[in-house]
């Protein structure tokens, strides 16, 4: 399942991140725990309900600018629909 | 050597607030004999628990019992618990609440509930309930799908409602929750004295299965569907709480510190009391933890076993209802010595008809202590 480049993801009802005094960084989520890394949780923190897909990819793109920007998105759409699966994203 | 100095800290803490409960479903995984309202922890008592939990590293506590909403100070505690900085989840029946105390809970920090269904129809679901259930919970549902908290729908499952499987997706859609789960009933408590009515035949579970995958499929990304094969009919066993002492700590309504639910049952273990001894302690270093944590406790075949690290040689409480000891390889994987005990069972079960009709009268209903 790809998400479409024009909705805009946010965390759905009772997913929500860690304190950001608390560290690692963590997304909670009925009986799961994610650990955000680098890249995870520059995605996750976009994933507000105003950035777009295409508005994340598009940032991330710029930010890992060393990296292929086809790698950063194939990496972006597969951790998003991941999280959809997962049922911790809602897409507007 | 595998036991830890510090072993790492538990995932979550299942808070058993009380054994109370409107209730008496006849597969209950309290224990038989069960604590009485006189002895439940304090709020204050159960405060600090949550305090220390944080402290320690705790990242989600479930509230269950009983009915955790049985206990009057229910909101206190889930503001407590969001203050210690943990994940909050309410494992409940859905009795007794209303709109209003929902509020309140949803305000006070709750994240997460869980609600429990005993089928898909009105009349058998009540029957295993014993006593008037069903309608209630498709109220609750309704209700928490207006805050913003998940909701998962549980719904257990058993021989004598595997048949009703298509209903249950059906009303699961319908109240279309972020979760459903479908729990297949396991053999402790009252279930274990319930067994031979609970047990599905083969071919319940294959066709049961089956449909499941299907659901799995269709409901991708909208609802997320999550079932396992029960481990009587698995060729190997559960990682029971995902390995003694290792993810999960559970406090009885009356304080004591347990690796599981059934773990009581054990004979000549020594569980110590939240009440007498620090959280971070009793994890760490307390007997009845460190009893079979890690590889050293197991015999073989889970010794030289390359799957040790997975299932950590299934569940003790298992082992010990089965064959009478708790530090044998868990009886229903395909290695044991003993896995004959589980397929004759399974014989007795799949050439037994299915019960159809109410079967009330055999049942052993969960008394209200």
């Amino acid at each position: 399942m790809v998400p479409d480049p024009s909705s805009r993801p946010h965390l759905a009802p009772g997913c929500r991140m860690n304190e950001k005094s608390q560290q690692p960084r963590l997304l909670l989520m009925p009986e799961r725990v994610l650990r955000l890394n680098g890249p995870s949780l520059e995605i996750i923190e976009r994933c507000d309900g105003r950035h777009t897909v295409q508005q994340i990819v598009a940032e991330l793109q710029k930010q890992y600018s060393k990296a292929s920007p086809a790698k950063v998105e194939q990496d972006i759409l597969g951790y998003l629909s991941l999280l959809q699966e997962e049922r911790a994203l809602d897409f507007e | 050597m595998n036991k830890q100095a510090h072993s790492p800290a538990p995932l979550a803490l299942v808070a058993e607030l009380t054994h109370r409960c409107p209730l008496h479903c006849v597969y209950c995984s309290n224990p038989l004999d069960m604590a009485r309202r006189e002895g439940e922890l304090s709020t204050a008592a159960w405060v600090d628990v949550l305090r220390q939990a944080g402290e320690v590293g705790v990242l989600q506590v479930d509230f269950t019992g009983g009915e955790p909403l049985a206990r009057p100070d229910l909101i206190e505690l889930v503001r407590a618990a969001r203050h210690s900085g943990l994940y909050v989840s309410l494992i409940t029946s859905g009795l007794p609440l209303d709109e209003k105390r929902l509020d309140e809970l949803v305000r006070a920090g709750l994240d997460h509930l869980q609600l429990s269904f005993q089928g898909a129809l009105e009349e058998s679901a009540n029957e295993f309930a014993g006593t008037q259930s069903h309608a209630q919970k498709l109220r609750v549902a309704q209700w928490v799908k207006r805050h913003r908290i998940a909701l998962t729908l549980n719904f257990v499952i058993h021989r004598q409602n595997l048949d009703q499987l298509e209903e249950m997706l059906a009303l699961a859609e319908v109240i279309s929750p972020a979760r459903v789960e479908f729990a297949h009933v396991q053999y402790y408590g009252w279930a274990f004295a319930n067994r031979d009515r609970l047990l599905p035949t083969r071919q319940q579970l294959d066709r049961s299965l089956e449909i499941l995958k299907r659901s799995e499929e269709q409901l991708r990304g909208r609802i997320r569907v999550e079932y396992v094969v029960p481990d009587y009919y698995a060729k190997y066993p559960k990682a029971c709480m995902g390995g003694w002492g290792r993810k999960v700590l559970l406090i009885t309504p009356t304080g004591e510190a347990l690796p599981c639910h059934a773990a009581k049952i054990l004979p000549g273990m020594k569980f110590e009391n939240v009440q007498a001894q620090p959280l971070r302690r009793i994890w760490e270093e307390s007997e009845a933890f460190q009893r079979f944590r890690g590889e050293d406790w197991m015999p073989e075949p889970c010794r030289s076993c390359d799957r040790r690290a997975q299932d950590f040689g299934g569940c003790r409480c298992q082992a010990f209802l089965l064959v009478g000891d708790a530090a044998t390889t868990d009886p229903v994987c395909s290695l044991s010595p003993q896995r004959t005990v589980v397929d004759s069972i399974l014989a007795q079960s799949n050439s037994t008809p299915i019960l159809s009709g109410s079967t009330k009268a055999e049942w052993l209903y969960r008394i209200n202590p």
